[in-house]
């Protein structure tokens, strides 16, 4: 079963991705690509706790789900991987070929320097950047928060 | 009671949904009870959340009402009352639970919480009542 969704989410594990794409895709297992998160257990113990009865939730740094990608490609599970920011997904593509692949972003939000996007999605050069290098990696990127929102391309987002 | 140590509430919730609670609690219980703040996750990231939930909440004691136990509210609601912080996180926030503490707020913490959720729970109920009939089979 190939990983369903790569979303990039600065929420993680919350509301819209467990429930708004959950009951779409209905996953079996999260995976949540953070250096942060991946180094504290009381973090993950307050991610966990946002998974519904029946799934599983993982933790990892970018370079160890390089080498775990293939094996979650090919298990049974159904598969939704997150990471905080748009460089995590860069360096997961550096890590491991997402070429032709798929990456949701569906909330990236206002901090000083980031300039609005979409009213979910703000980004400053430093996205810009990683999402053009991602696209010249052969990534698909697109913007939508919940999948009745309509996708919008990343020749629309970068400018 | 000093300043610091006024039991301070904070309703944390998806959407709109903290500015009509607190609204409806100022309706019932008067303009007056200002002792509730609203506070939305809406456009806001985990850290920028916990960060205005951190300063609404202030040095003293509080209880964050919450509206599920896991999403972003939850998780920044859960990481600034930590045991032992004379702090307190009230999930599944319905209006019996805010009109009690807003009455109740005197008491010490760990006579509120319980009373609060037992005021919330019995605040939700159904007519008919089906919970009566226990042989009857839950579906879905």
């Amino acid at each position: 079963m190939p990983i369903l969704l790569y979303r990039v989410d600065e929420r993680l594990i919350h509301g819209q991705v467990v429930v708004g794409w959950g009951s779409k895709l209905h996953p079996d297992r999260y995976v949540v690509v953070d250096r942060t998160v991946a180094q504290s257990e009381w973090e993950q113990e307050l991610y966990a706790l946002g998974i519904p009865p029946g799934t599983e939730a993982l933790f990892c740094t970018a370079e160890e789900a390089g080498r775990q990608l293939d094996a979650w490609r090919e298990s049974e599970l159904r598969t939704v991987l997150l990471t905080r920011d748009v460089e995590t997904m860069l360096e997961l593509a550096r890590e491991d070929d997402l070429q032709g692949r798929e990456v949701n972003l569906g909330g990236i939000h206002f901090r000083k320097g980031r300039e609005e996007v979409l009213s979910y999605l703000y980004l400053d050069e430093r996205d810009r950047e990683a999402l053009r290098e991602l696209a010249a990696r052969g990534v698909h990127v697109s913007a939508r928060d919940l999948p009745g929102s309509p996708e919008v391309d990343l020749d629309d987002l970068t400018g | 009671m000093s300043e610091e140590e006024v039991l301070r509430g904070v309703v944390l919730a998806h959407g709109a949904m903290a500015r009509g609670l607190a609204d409806a609690v100022a309706k019932i219980a008067g303009p007056g009870e200002d002792v509730l703040i609203p506070l939305s996750n809406e456009g806001k990231s985990g850290e920028a959340l916990q960060e205005e939930l951190e300063g609404l909440l202030g040095k003293g004691p509080g209880i964050v009402f919450t509206d599920l136990t896991s999403g972003s509210c939850a998780l920044s609601a859960r990481r600034c009352c930590r045991p032992g912080e004379g702090r307190a996180v009230v999930f599944g926030v319905n209006l019996p639970v805010l009109l009690d503490f807003v009455f109740n707020r005197n008491l010490p913490m760990e006579e509120l919480v319980p009373r609060l959720l037992e005021k919330g729970r019995a605040g939700l109920t159904s007519l008919p009542d089906y919970t009566t009939h226990a042989d009857s089979p839950v579906s879905g």
